[in-house]
């Protein structure tokens, strides 16, 4: 083989492994990324019932209950609009009324939507980019000021 | 006082930098030696000087000054020693700090033992190294000094995040940035090749064991983040492809295909002007991981409060490095001169798609780390990339990988042969096929891929065992010969099947765990059981606990396996005093088949508490395999050929950068 073909064996080769990838990835991207939604999106757009989505905002202060065994209900507010959110299963850590949380599932009839995925976060004063976002879009919440609700001090912890 | 010495060491330290960042460079430009060898001294000096400023915050940490504010807000008095001097990285400022520390480190490195390089070469090196730190320093000084004092002088510190009290991550930073910044030495070597216009075998084999070294280093740093997340998050999981983690696993990937790459330069002068490429792009994903981490665009499961104007010097120090040396590439790879030529089917051939395969798996992993950044900067759709989109991609592209890896190093440089290495493969693959017959029969449950996701990683095993034996003559001579040439073997033909088995008992160890992990969420009363994974597990109550720095309750659980007991576990919920946070600490036992992993939840009313039950079969094959690997890469490193040093550059001599014509 001369120079000129083997270079052309390689690079056609390694073509077709990068078509396979971008095969991979447009298809991968088209059925297995979740929206986040507000809960005012939420009124506004409609989201099918039952399509996998990340709802998020503040924890409604006096709203959680806990049912029978491992269940529990909240509800989800960026103060304008609230959600009712049905989870089973053991809250991480630092879930807190009145704390920024992001919640993964689908809505079920109504105004109710079922969670299998109450996201953890490490820090305290951490506030989710999305919940941030849309509370400063409201502008209830700025960057550096502790979040609203709580009165944390604000140290400028985090890690890796 | 101590905390002026160390601000003053930093500032001088960037006074270094800017002479080392011009003056050898310059020197080299117009062959002056006196200047070039202004590079090692200053080199030295760095190093010494930020030493200097990281002890000083140290013993700021130890001493509990809180008038240094980075020490307020991230310390307490309370906190035991370890906790407090792994404190001084466990924060913005300070981590930064021991990035340019490092960054430092390396350089002094080729000062130190660059002896045996081109001087030119090592001018170029450290001049560009000290514009790597320069950048960093200006940052740190800038935007994060850690000697910031505070007045009035507070009478306790705000604390270090539970979470990070940690002995796995005390040590975890500091691994994966002697990972992240080793491969500045990459970029380095590239940018000053480059410049020089010339790159050699002497190049690559320069640039390999530091390669290899930082290679090491982020395996293991990555390893320990992922072991920690297992069992201090208590969520059962070990990896959840989140952007932090990604950050640091692409230029993980990257530097994975570099060291395949730089083999085949080192060894035949081919793949000079992709080698090259590969190295500048391996730093990039590494600031770029510093970047993501740094700056919060992205959200993440694993971030922490992060100042945005931060990010902003960030993104402009890695536009800065990754354009500029991009920039320079275009502009002077095609004066590299071409090497070595080879036929598809040969080890270089091998090397080749290892390295397609790997920086293809890298690319997936960046779309979806960057995808939703780029889909709310053009609508404003907010979107998150989880883990079915990398299992969809990321792993299709690994199997053909797997498959070919134990064919690579049986394959002869320049042309192989692959049916004799086929021949040279049956038992592995027969043994490998077995496997599957026999993972079916014990495991009929759960998915069908997963006995032949495990046979691959048994035939990775037996590939390298293969290997070994075939170099060996094993069936062909005598008992003592084969034991003679075993030990006689080269120790990096060592750490290549070691570093391959680990592959393979990872891949294992992912499989299992992935496929027949069990889990259960319940509701516990004092003296009820529940079984999982044919253990019994009984709850015996709840008993409150005092820790130097924290409160819990601990829940009971006497774990048994029919009439015999095995263990008790005792997960608890920590209450800490400083900063005031809630953690969970799961309850392991650990087992041959696999870990049995308890966490408490919370209570649910008249004594019954909420209970988490997972089993992960064969989970600690994951962290075995990595530091199988770790260890594979130490005997490549302990080679002859890379220890005794690189040869010297006897031929031409080659005084400006031929430009291209």
């Amino acid at each position: 083989m001369t120079r000129r073909r083997r270079r052309g064996v390689l690079i056609s080769g390694a073509l077709v492994v990068l078509a396979a990838a971008v095969g991979l990835v447009l298809m991968a991207l088209s059925d297995s990324i979740v929206f986040f939604h507000t809960p005012s999106d939420l009124s506004a757009k409609a989201v099918p019932e039952g399509q996998r989505i990340r709802l998020g905002g503040l924890v409604a202060v006096g709203s959680v209950k806990r049912g029978q065994g491992t269940d529990v209900e909240f509800a989800i507010t960026d103060t304008a609009e609230q959600i009712t959110v049905r989870y089973r299963g053991v809250l991480p850590d630092l879930f807190r009324e009145g704390q920024g949380v992001v919640t993964e599932g689908a809505l079920e009839g109504g105004r109710i939507f079922r969670a299998d995925t109450v996201l953890a976060k490490h820090d305290e004063n951490y506030m989710p980019r999305e919940v941030a976002d849309a509370l400063k879009e409201k502008g209830l919440w700025q960057h550096g000021a502790p979040p609203p609700a709580v009165s944390a001090p604000q140290p400028a912890a985090e890690k890796k | 006082m101590i905390v002026e010495l160390g601000h003053f060491a930093l500032v001088l330290a960037f006074l270094v930098c800017v002479v080392q960042m011009i003056v050898p460079a310059w020197g080299a430009r117009i062959g002056d030696h006196r200047l070039m060898g202004i590079g090692e001294p200053a080199a030295l000096l760095q190093f010494g000087l930020l030493i200097l400023a990281f002890a000083a915050l140290t013993h700021a940490y130890v001493v509990s000054d809180f008038s240094v504010t980075n020490v307020y807000q991230n310390s307490h008095s309370t906190k035991p020693l370890i906790y407090r001097i792994s404190g001084v990285w466990g924060n913005h400022e300070g981590s930064m700090l021991l990035w340019v520390l490092i960054l430092a480190l390396f350089g002094a490195a080729v000062a130190a033992f660059g002896s045996n390089l081109p001087t030119t070469l090592r001018a170029n090196v450290l001049s560009v190294q000290a514009s790597i730190a320069l950048a960093f320093l200006l940052f740190i000084l800038l935007t994060s000094n850690p000697f910031d004092r505070l007045d009035p002088v507070p009478a306790e510190g705000r604390g270090l995040n539970p979470i990070l009290q940690d002995p796995a991550l005390a040590f975890h930073p500091p691994f994966l940035y002697a990972g992240y910044v080793g491969f500045s030495m990459a970029y380095s070597f590239a940018i000053a090749g480059l410049i020089e216009g010339r790159t050699d075998a002497a190049w690559a084999r320069w640039v390999r064991p530091w390669t290899l070294a930082a290679w090491m280093f982020l395996t293991v740093g990555i390893s320990m983040g992922s072991w920690w997340a297992y069992y201090e998050l208590g969520w059962g999981g070990w990896w959840f492809w989140d952007p932090v983690e990604n950050a640091s696993f692409m230029p993980w990937l990257a530097g994975t295909a570099l060291l395949h790459s730089a083999v085949v330069m080192e060894k035949r002068e081919a793949l000079k002007v992709w080698t090259i490429l590969l190295a500048i792009l391996t730093f990039s994903l590494s600031l770029m991981g510093a970047f993501l981490v740094r700056s919060g665009v992205l959200s993440s499961v694993h971030a922490f409060a992060v100042d945005p104007k931060r990010g902003v010097f960030i993104l402009a120090i890695m536009m800065f490095f990754i354009g500029g040396g991009l920039m320079l590439y275009a502009w002077r790879a095609p004066s590299l001169r071409q090497g070595g030529i080879f036929a598809p089917l040969s080890r270089e051939g091998g090397l080749v798609l290892n390295n397609v395969l790997i920086t293809t798996a890298t690319g997936t992993v960046l779309v979806g780390t960057l995808y939703p950044l780029a889909l709310e900067s053009i609508n404003g759709a907010k979107i998150s990339v989880g883990a079915p989109y990398f299992n969809a991609t990321f792993v299709p592209l690994m199997v053909p990988l797997l498959l070919a890896l134990p064919f690579g190093p049986l394959l002869g440089w320049k042309r192989g042969d692959v049916v004799a290495a086929m021949q040279r493969l049956m038992i592995a693959g027969l043994v490998s096929i077995a496997s599957i017959a026999v993972v079916f029969a014990i495991m009929w449950r759960g998915p069908w891929l997963a006995p032949f996701a495990i046979a691959l990683g048994v035939w990775v095993i037996g590939g390298a065992i293969s290997e070994l034996l075939f170099r060996a003559k094993a069936g062909q001579a005598d008992r003592a010969e084969v034991l003679r040439r075993l030990r006689n073997l080269p120790r990096s033909v060592y750490g290549t099947a070691i570093a391959h088995a680990g592959v393979g008992v990872m891949v294992i160890g992912i499989t299992a765990t992935s496929a027949w992990q069990s889990e259960t969420i319940l509701t516990m009363r004092p003296g009820q059981t529940a079984h999982m994974a044919g253990y019994d597990i009984t709850f015996t109550g709840v008993a409150p606990r005092e820790g130097p720095n924290y409160r819990e309750v601990i829940g009971l659980m006497q774990v048994s396996r029919g009439e015999t007991r095995v263990t008790e576990l005792a997960p608890s919920k920590r209450q800490y005093n400083a900063p005031a946070q809630a953690t969970s600490e799961a309850g392991i036992h650990v087992a041959l088949a696999g870990d049995l992993y308890v966490v408490l939840g919370d209570e649910a009313g008249d004594g019954a508490w909420s209970v988490r039950l997972y089993f992960n079969p064969l989970v600690r094959l994951i962290w075995l395999g990595t530091i199988i690997m770790f260890i594979g890469g130490a005997f490549s490193l302990s080679d002859r050929r890379l220890r005794v040093g690189a040869p010297r550059r006897s031929r031409r001599r080659i005084p400006t950068p031929v430009p291209a014509e």
